[in-house]
C-alpha cells in the first residue's frame, strides 16, 4: 500500500527549495516555498507529499489567480513622454469596482460562486461561465478541448445549488491554417490538427451532453502558433431558491461521478507555468461525458428534492479544491482510503490532487443521505462518502486512518504570501495611415474569404445546436441556412418565450495598439451583438475572459493593466456590470534558443441579455427588395488592426476608440426601435467594416443591395475608411418604407442615415459619388464567405 | 389521456422537450429510466405509447444505440411484443429510431434487415431538411403538407437495408415514411440528404404501420420560432409540422 512521504524541507536553503518545486512541479516561487518552510518549523514537523501538494494546488496561479489578487507598481508613459506611477491595490478590485458602481438589482450573485448568477424571471435566474482550457489543448486538442467544456458545464452544475445547463459557448484561437510545417518548432501540432482535434473535443463532448453549442468565435493569427487558446462556456438556469448554498458543521461529504484515477495530475499547477517540450501528458485528463450527463441527471432531481445543501465540482486540484474551498470556513476531515479508484496504486497524494472528471463534491445533511443515495442508484451513479465537515477550521486527511495531511485552512487561504508586481506600459503613437490606390472589390472579396471573417459553418453545424429545443435564433440562418447570426436567441423555459441573447466580442488585434481600447471594443461588439437580436443593453451582463502571455515580465503585466483599466472604465462607460470572470496567464512557449513567445493579449466579453419576449428579435438577413438599409452609428478614420490592414500587412494605424456615451444612446434606441417592429433586420458591424456586414446580410436572403457610400454617418470623406474601417457602435439597419419617419424619429440627434437599397438582384454595388467602387455578384459573396473554412 | 412512455437511459438528451412536445399535443407522458422497467417497479404495458427519444444512449460506444437495443430485446423482449401484439404504437427519434432499427423492430419485426450507419460526410451534422411525407401504412402522418421541415442531428443517419430486395419490399409495403428531399420536393445530394441515406430514406415503419423510426426530431419543429427562418415570414400560426405529428400519435391512440 502507498504511503504518504515526509519532505524534509525544514533545513533546506533557497537554492534546494527551489529545486524541490522545480522537480515536484509544484510551480512554487522562493518567496511561497519559503512560507511553507515558516509554516512547518512553526508547527514542529515537516510536511508530507500531500501536504505540499495540496498548498502547490491552493496557491497555484490557476487556482488562487496571483497576479489579480496583487498590489501592482504601475509605470505608465502617456505620449507626449512623461511618466507617472501609480499603485493599483489588485487587478481583481478593478474589474469589481465596475460592477460596485453600477449596482445593478438584477445581478444575483457576482464573482463569489462559480458562476455569475442573474435575474432571468420571478422565479428563475440564469448563470454564466467562460474558462479556459489552453494548455491541455496545446497538448492534446480532443482530450483537452472536451474536458474543457465538461469542466465549465460542472461549474455550471455547481453554482448555487446547481443550475441546468442550457447553452454552450466555444471561442477559438489558432495559428493560421496555412503555416508550413517546416515553420514550426520541433514537438509543436499543426494548426490545422490542433483546430480538427479542439473542434472534435468540445463535438463529442457537448453534443453528448446534450447542450446546445451555439454561440462562439474562430480567430486565427501566427501569435498562436504555439499557445492556442480554448475557451469555453456555460449557460445554466435554476430557480431563485436554489441560488445560496451553505455547508454545516457535521454534513457528509459526498462526491459522486467519476472514479478516481492517475490523469490530470498537476493539472492546476501546470497550467500556472509555461509550456515546454516533454510535458507529460498525463497532465490531460480524460473525459466520459455520459458519466457527467449522468450527474447532471441526477443532480438535478436531487436537488429539486432538497437533498443536499452545498455543492462545488471538482476541477482543477481535485478534491483537494473541491473539499478545500467548501471547508474554508468550519473545516472537515477526510478519509482517502473510501474515494473509489479506476485503478490501485494511487499515491495518497496523487488522490487528492488527481483531476479525474466528471466528479462533483456534495455537503449532505446526515439525514439526508438515504434519499440522495437512492437517486443515484437509480441513475447508476457511483458515490461514496469520504468525510465530514466539522468546526475545527483546519483539514486533516487520512489514508487507512494514518494521518496524511493536517493544515490550517486559514493559513492556508488567507495567508498566502502575494508578491508586490512592477508593470510598465508606453503608449504607442498610433498614427493615421490611409492607404490609396485600392482595388476595393479585390479587397472586400478577399476579406469575405479571410478565416477571421469567413462563415465557420462547417464547425458550428458540427455542434447540435438545437438539442432541448429553445434555440429559437440559430447560428445561420436565412432561406438556406447559410447566414450568420450576431447571437444566439433560447427560450429556455418551455410554453415561454422569454428568452435570453448570448453573444461575444473578442480582437486581439487592437490590442496590439492599444490593449485599453481593446477592452472598450471588445465590450461594445459584445453588446452589439446582443443589442442586433433584439437585446436590451440595460438589461445585460458581461464576463471577462483575460489570456495573457508572460506576466511576470513588466511589460506583458504592463498591458495586462491598461486592458483591465479598460475593462473597468467601459463597463462603466456602458454601464453593463462584470458578473464572472477568469484569468489564464502564462500562455507562452519557451523556444529551443531560449527565446520566449508570448500569445497577444487577448481578451474575450461574453454577453447575456433577457428579452421578454423572443417573437420581438429580428435577424440579419435582408428581408425584401426595395427596403432601406440606413447605417447607424459613426464611421471615423480607424483601420488600424482592422482586417483590411491585417490583409495589406500594415501594422501602424489607429484601432477604434470606442464612445460609450454616443454608442450606449444608439444600442438604446436601436432596442426600442427592434421591439417595436420598426426592423426587418438589423446585423452588428464589425471585423471587416460595412462592406462585409452588407454581404452577410445578403447571404442568407437571396437579395442583393445597394450602398451610396457617401451619405453614411461619418467624420470622414475618405471611401477607403468608409467602406472598411471598424469604428465601433454601429449597426447596419434594414427598414421598410412604411417605418420609416418612426424609425427617423426614434434615432434624432443621433448618427442614422439612409445610405442605400435592398435590390431584387443578388448583387452587391457599392457607389462613392459618381464612382462605382464594387459590382459583385451575390454568387460570388456567398462562394468566397462559406467556401474558405474547410474542414 | 393517453399515456406515452418517454423511455431514457444514460446519455438519452431529448427526452425533456420530447416530453413537453407529447403535454402539449394533449398527452400525458412519463419519463421512466430503463432500470426502472428492468427492475420491474414500471412496465410497459402500463402505457398506450413507447417513445424512444433522442440522445446518445450509453454514448453510443459500440454503434448508435446498440446497447440499449440489446438491453430492451433481452431485459423486455416479451413485454415489447405484447406491447407490439396489443397494436400500441413504438415510435423511435433519431437515437430511438436507432435503438429500434439494431433492435431488429424496424423495418421487418424480428429481422435485421436494414441498419443506419454513419453519414457519408463523417462526422456529425445539425441541420434543417426538406421531408417529403410518403404515403405509407402508418396512421401517424395525415393533415401534413407533403413537404414538411425538420431538423436532423447525428452521426449514424444513413439508412442502408441488407439487399436490393428488402428495400423492393418496404416500398412496396408502403413502409417508407419519410423522405429526404428538396424544396421542390425532388430527390437530391448533399445536403438535401444529409447522411446519404438509401433512396434518401429519413423514416420507416413496420410492417403493421405502428413501430415507426425517424432520423429528423419532430419534438425540435414543434413551434413555428423553432425553424431556420422564422423571422422571414409573417406569423402563420403558433405551431409547426413535429406538433402534428405528435397530435396525430395522439389521435390514434384515443
Amino acid at each position: 500500500m502507498a504511503k504518504a512521504q515526509v519532505i524534509k524541507l525544514r533545513d533546506f536553503g533557497d537554492e534546494k527549495l527551489l529545486e524541490l518545486s522545480k522537480n515536484g512541479l509544484l510551480s512554487l516561487t522562493l518567496h511561497e516555498m519559503k512560507a511553507i518552510q515558516k509554516y512547518f518549523l512553526k508547527a514542529g514537523r515537516d510536511p508530507t507529499d500531500l501536504e505540499l501538494e495540496m498548498i502547490a494546488q491552493t496557491w497555484s496561479e490557476h487556482c488562487f489567480h496571483k497576479t489579480f489578487k496583487s498590489k501592482i507598481q504601475f509605470t505608465e508613459v502617456s505620449d507626449s513622454g512623461s511618466a507617472s506611477t501609480t499603485e493599483i491595490s489588485s487587478l481583481f478590485s478593478l474589474i469589481r469596482e465596475a460592477t460596485e458602481k453600477l449596482k445593478k438589482k438584477w445581478c444575483i450573485s457576482v464573482f463569489k460562486d462559480n458562476a455569475g448568477i442573474i435575474e432571468f424571471d420571478r422565479d428563475y435566474c440564469v448563470c454564466f461561465k467562460v474558462e479556459t482550457h489552453n494548455h491541455p489543448s496545446a497538448l492534446e486538442p480532443y482530450g483537452g478541448a472536451g474536458t474543457g467544456i465538461g469542466g465549465v458545464i460542472r461549474d455550471i452544475l455547481g453554482a448555487g445549488l446547481g443550475a441546468k445547463p442550457i447553452l454552450n459557448t466555444d471561442i477559438f484561437c489558432f495559428g493560421p491554417m496555412d503555416t508550413p510545417q517546416e515553420n514550426l518548432e520541433e514537438g509543436i501540432f499543426h494548426p490545422r490538427r490542433l483546430f480538427r482535434g479542439v473542434v472534435a473535443g468540445v463535438r463529442d463532448y457537448g453534443n453528448r451532453m446534450g447542450i446546445p453549442t451555439a454561440n462562439g468565435a474562430i480567430l486565427f493569427d501566427p501569435g498562436y502558433l504555439y499557445n492556442i487558446l480554448v475557451y469555453c462556456g456555460t449557460v445554466g438556469i435554476m430557480p431563485k431558491w436554489a441560488v445560496e448554498k451553505k455547508v454545516r458543521p457535521g454534513d457528509l461529504i459526498v462526491v459522486i461521478g467519476g472514479k478516481t484515477g492517475r490523469d490530470g495530475i498537476h493539472g492546476a499547477t501546470f497550467s500556472s507555468a509555461s509550456l515546454e517540450k516533454d510535458i507529460p501528458t498525463s497532465v490531460v485528463q480524460i473525459g466520459n461525458p455520459i458519466v457527467e450527463k449522468k450527474v447532471l441527471d441526477a443532480l438535478m432531481t436531487a436537488r429539486d428534492k432538497k437533498l443536499y445543501s452545498a455543492i462545488t465540482d471538482c476541477g482543477a486540484g481535485g478534491l483537494s479544491s473541491a473539499v478545500g474551498e467548501l471547508a474554508k470556513d468550519c473545516g472537515a476531515e477526510v478519509h482517502l482510503d473510501l474515494v473509489p479508484l479506476k485503478y490501485e496504486g494511487l499515491e495518497p497524494w496523487e488522490i487528492w490532487v488527481s483531476e479525474s472528471q466528471e466528479r462533483m463534491v456534495l455537503a449532505v445533511r446526515a439525514e439526508k443521505f438515504d434519499g440522495l443515495k437512492r437517486i443515484l442508484e437509480s441513475e447508476d451513479v457511483e458515490y461514496a462518502c469520504i468525510g465530514r465537515f466539522n468546526s475545527t477550521k483546519k483539514i486533516r486527511i487520512f489514508h487507512y486512518k494514518e494521518i496524511v495531511g493536517d493544515l490550517d485552512l486559514h493559513w492556508l487561504f488567507e495567508k498566502t504570501q502575494l508578491p508586490e508586481l512592477k508593470a510598465f506600459y508606453e503608449k504607442r503613437q498610433l498614427v493615421d495611415t490611409v492607404p490609396s490606390n485600392l482595388d476595393f472589390q479585390d479587397c472586400l472579396v478577399n476579406l469575405l474569404a479571410d478565416p477571421v471573417i469567413a462563415s465557420k459553418e462547417v464547425v458550428v453545424r458540427q455542434y447540435d445546436h438545437e438539442v432541448q429545443a429553445h434555440t429559437v435564433m440559430k447560428p445561420f440562418l436565412g432561406t438556406d441556412g447559410k447566414g450568420p447570426s450576431d447571437a444566439v436567441v433560447l427560450t429556455p423555459l418551455y410554453g415561454s418565450n422569454r428568452a435570453i441573447v448570448v453573444g461575444c466580442g473578442i480582437n486581439p488585434w487592437y490590442g496590439l495598439l492599444d490593449p485599453y481600447y481593446m477592452a472598450g471594443n471588445c465590450i461594445d461588439e459584445a453588446l452589439r451583438n446582443v443589442v442586433a437580436c433584439g437585446g436590451d443593453p440595460s438589461r445585460t451582463a458581461i464576463l471577462d475572459n483575460f489570456c495573457w502571455g508572460k506576466c511576470d515580465d513588466p511589460l506583458e503585466l504592463g498591458k495586462l493593466v491598461r486592458c483591465v483599466r479598460g475593462c473597468r472604465d467601459f463597463a462603466i462607460g456602458y454601464s453593463v456590470p462584470f458578473i464572472s470572470g477568469k484569468d489564464s496567464l502564462n500562455n507562452f512557449f519557451t523556444r529551443d534558443d531560449g527565446s520566449i513567445v508570448s500569445i497577444p493579449g487577448t481578451l474575450l466579453i461574453s454577453a447575456i441579455s433577457v428579452i421578454d419576449d423572443a417573437r420581438k428579435t429580428v435577424s440579419s438577413d435582408f428581408k425584401d427588395a426595395g427596403n432601406l438599409i440606413y447605417v447607424v452609428g459613426s464611421t471615423s478614420d480607424e483601420l488600424g488592426g482592422s482586417r483590411l490592414f491585417k490583409l495589406l500587412n500594415i501594422e501602424a494605424g489607429r484601432c477604434p476608440v470606442p464612445h460609450p456615451d454616443i454608442n450606449l444612446s444608439v444600442m438604446k434606441k436601436m432596442h426600442l426601435a427592434i421591439k417595436n417592429g420598426l426592423v426587418q433586420s438589423c446585423h452588428d458591424c464589425s471585423e471587416g467594416g460595412i462592406g462585409v456586414a452588407i454581404s452577410e446580410m445578403m447571404i442568407g436572403s437571396g437579395f442583393g443591395a445597394e450602398l451610396y457610400l457617401q451619405r453614411i454617418p461619418a467624420t470622414t470623406r475618405k471611401d477607403v475608411s468608409l467602406l472598411f474601417s471598424e469604428s465601433q457602435g454601429r449597426f447596419i439597419v434594414e427598414v421598410d418604407e412604411a417605418n420609416v419617419d418612426e424609425f427617423e424619429r426614434i434615432f434624432k440627434g443621433l448618427p442614422c442615415l439612409c445610405a442605400g437599397r435592398v435590390i431584387p438582384d443578388f448583387r452587391l454595388k457599392v457607389i462613392s459619388g459618381d464612382k462605382t467602387l464594387v459590382d459583385v455578384e451575390g454568387e460570388i459573396i456567398t462562394q468566397k464567405w462559406s467556401g474558405a473554412i474547410t474542414w | 389521456m393517453v399515456r406515452i412512455l418517454i423511455l431514457r437511459t444514460a446519455g438519452t438528451n431529448c427526452d425533456l422537450e420530447t416530453e413537453w412536445a407529447c403535454k402539449l399535443a394533449g398527452a400525458n407522458p412519463v419519463r421512466i429510466h430503463i432500470n426502472e422497467i428492468t427492475s420491474g417497479r414500471e412496465k410497459i404495458l402500463d402505457f398506450d405509447v413507447l417513445l424512444i427519444p433522442g440522445g446518445f444512449s450509453y454514448g453510443d460506444d459500440l454503434g448508435a444505440g446498440k446497447v440499449l437495443a440489446n438491453e430492451l430485446i433481452l431485459k423486455c423482449g416479451e413485454q415489447i411484443e405484447r406491447f407490439a401484439e396489443k397494436k400500441r404504437p413504438i415510435i423511435g427519434i433519431c437515437n430511438g429510431f436507432q435503438v429500434l432499427v439494431k433492435a431488429g423492430l424496424l423495418p421487418v419485426w424480428k429481422r435485421r434487415a436494414a441498419t443506419l450507419v454513419w453519414n457519408d460526410s463523417g462526422r456529425f451534422e445539425d441541420r434543417w431538411v426538406y421531408l417529403r411525407v410518403e404515403k405509407s401504412i402508418s396512421p401517424f402522418f395525415y393533415n401534413l403538407p407533403e413537404i414538411i421541415r425538420m431538423p436532423v442531428a447525428h452521426a449514424e443517419g444513413k439508412f442502408v437495408l441488407r439487399s436490393e430486395t428488402a428495400l423492393k419490399k418496404i416500398k412496396r409495403n408502403k413502409q417508407i415514411v419519410l423522405k429526404y428531399v428538396d424544396l421542390s420536393g425532388e430527390a437530391g445530394g448533399y445536403p438535401c440528404n444529409p447522411n446519404g441515406s438509401v433512396d434518401g430514406i429519413a423514416g420507416v415503419c413496420n410492417e403493421t404501420g405502428l413501430i415507426v423510426g425517424m432520423m429528423p426530431h419532430p419534438e425540435r419543429a414543434v413551434l413555428e420560432i423553432h425553424t431556420p427562418d422564422w423571422h422571414r415570414r409573417p406569423a402563420q400560426g403558433e405551431f409547426s409540422f413535429g406538433y402534428q405529428f405528435f397530435k396525430n400519435v395522439i389521435k390514434y391512440c384515443s
